[in-house]
């Protein structure tokens, strides 16, 4: 199973450090990252492998918006499907 | 792979445009539980709705907590229950309401559709009983809805029932003045009523579904408003294409939805309901939709264009995402649930009869709609009456929900809060039409119900 990881806010140092640690702690592999930094608002788009994962759905997405709340951003996880079946035909 | 802005298009809908999955509707049905007395039968009620929709919320939340889309509502419809009830032979079906309402409370839903009455070519003694009972029923229940459908294409209007509807709706409003007439908004009359409508107040489980099925309503008017602004004054076949594209997106997310729903509960699939639906919130509104087709209010010339030329282009988009489609799938205008609505009748926009004419080109019907409390039961059977008429004609299903609300004149605000919002009350036509109404009997269906 296959997860969106999108990561929204202002800018710092870390942010991709802090969620990548805390992914490799659960045996979550990246398989693809996108970001952009507009005039200081940090956007990062990550495809990650649930498949291996050592926590449940909820425990990551728990992880998740901890880390989001120490660095100050928006950190939101969702199964690939929802886009796949709203843009792929 | 997915691009980013993919991905940013389809959280922007969630997040800014408001998109979820109004409501995940599990259908069951009540044949089996038929026995000969009422605490039995009741019993039966009970534990079989508690059995079959023990997870439904758990599930509900827990798709829309992976998926990141909030689904709003998880609800029950039920056999009608003038059928499932027959059986016990009683002269009032209050107990199995407040059975309904216990199962609803166990189960965590909001509402549960189906104290219903399918009368359109005439009542049996068990949908006089469950008639009768109404008021009683929806003003001492908090989550039953109740349906009765009472014309159809085929076996034409039955009048006997809508002028007795009449002087029921008012009975229903005078038991609950305290509350602005609520009982009201949990009543739907219809002409055609549909057999997995998952949306209230009309959803009933039909006869002919199976034993337990998975219904889901979409939502999204803000999305469709939104993909509109983009082209703004670009010409007709521009803003079809548009509406078409954006209902497909929307429609494809229920089905995925309906399909998860339906593995995970191990209960089969049944329908997409492609109808937009509003809520209160800004920027949930069918209302929107329409001046940003480029009418200044609703209720403005053009305005029956302008809801046929949604309706039928949220169909064209969401047929091919969905492989069910059924249920109402007709966008919904409700006023009191929709702020531009509100807004229109506040500002003198939108009458009665305008928002009649709006239905006959496939929105679903009167809805939510008050009228001052002084309206004479002869009056509120013929709006019901025109409705039917519409509906049965036009080969389609319309339904009323109209609030006498008691105490209150045209131009008062009655409020409600939460989904069903707050209503601005409606002047109606004050000539009376009693003659029209006392006949009696039914209205014959019409030259085109003949098809074979």
């Amino acid at each position: 199973m296959k997860g969106i990881i999108t990561v929204l806010g202002h800018d710092r140092v870390g942010i991709i450090a802090r969620v990548c640690v805390f992914l490799s702690g659960a045996n979550i592999n990246i398989l693809d990252i996108s970001q952009t930094i507009v005039q200081g608002f940090f956007n990062m788009v990550m495809v990650v492998d649930l498949s291996g994962a050592s926590l449940t759905f909820e425990d990551i997405v728990g992880g998740l918006n901890a880390a989001g709340d120490e660095l100050g951003v928006q950190i939101k996880l969702q199964r690939e499907e929802i886009f796949n079946s709203m843009h792929r035909i | 792979m997915l691009s980013t802005h993919e991905i940013q298009e389809t959280n922007r809908m969630i997040e800014e445009q408001l998109l979820d999955v109004r409501t995940i509707t599990m259908g069951i049905s009540l044949l089996d539980c038929a026995a000969g007395d009422m605490s039995r039968f009741c019993d039966n009620v009970y534990d079989k709705i508690t059995r079959t929709a023990q997870n439904l919320c758990s599930v509900g939340e827990a798709i829309g907590r992976e998926y990141g889309i909030p689904i709003v509502n998880k609800r029950i419809a039920v056999t009608p229950i003038a059928i499932a009830a027959a059986g016990t032979g009683a002269s009032s079906y209050t107990p199995v309401a407040e059975t309904l309402d216990r199962a609803a409370a166990e189960t965590g839903v909001n509402l549960i559709g189906g104290y219903s009455a399918l009368v359109h070519k005439g009542s049996t003694p068990s949908d006089r009983a469950l008639v009768s009972s109404l008021p009683e029923a929806l003003s001492t229940t908090t989550r039953v809805c109740s349906s009765v459908n009472v014309g159809s294409t085929r076996a034409g209007i039955n009048m006997n029932a809508v002028r007795r509807l009449g002087g029921v709706l008012l009975d229903m409003a005078k038991r609950t003045e305290k509350e602005n007439s609520f009982a009201c908004a949990k009543f739907v009359v219809f002409c055609n009523a549909v057999e997995d409508n998952p949306f209230m107040a009309g959803a009933f489980h039909g006869v002919g579904e199976r034993d337990a099925v998975i219904n889901v309503g979409i939502s999204g008017p803000g999305v469709v408003s939104r993909a509109l602004r983009d082209v703004r004054g670009a010409d007709f076949e521009t803003l079809c294409e548009t509406v078409k594209r954006t209902a497909f997106k929307i429609t494809r997310v229920g089905q995925l939805v309906a399909q998860e729903a339906s593995r995970r509960l191990g209960v089969p699939f049944g329908i997409i309901d492609l109808s937009l639906a509003p809520t209160p919130a800004v920027g949930d509104s069918i209302a929107e939709i329409l001046t940003e087709m480029g009418l200044s209010k609703p209720g403005a010339p053009g305005t029956t264009a302008a809801v046929a030329i949604l309706n039928d282009n949220v169909k064209k988009g969401g047929v091919m995402a969905s492989s069910y489609v059924g249920g109402l799938s007709g966008a919904f205008i409700p006023v009191s649930e929709d702020a531009g609505m509100i807004d229109a009748v506040t500002a003198g926009a939108l009458s009665l009869e305008k928002l009649e004419a709006m239905t006959c080109v496939c929105s679903v019907g009167l809805d939510m709609i008050a009228v001052p409390g002084d309206t004479s039961a002869e009056t509120l059977s013929g709006i019901i009456a025109d409705e039917m008429a519409i509906g049965m004609i036009n080969n389609k299903t319309t339904a009323v929900r109209i609030i006498p609300a008691i105490g209150k004149k045209a131009g008062d605000m009655i409020e409600y809060g939460g989904l069903f919002g707050s209503a601005p009350v409606m002047a109606v036509n004050p000539f009376p039409c009693g003659d029209f109404i006392r006949r009696g009997g039914r209205i014959p269906p019409p030259i085109h119900s003949f098809r074979n």
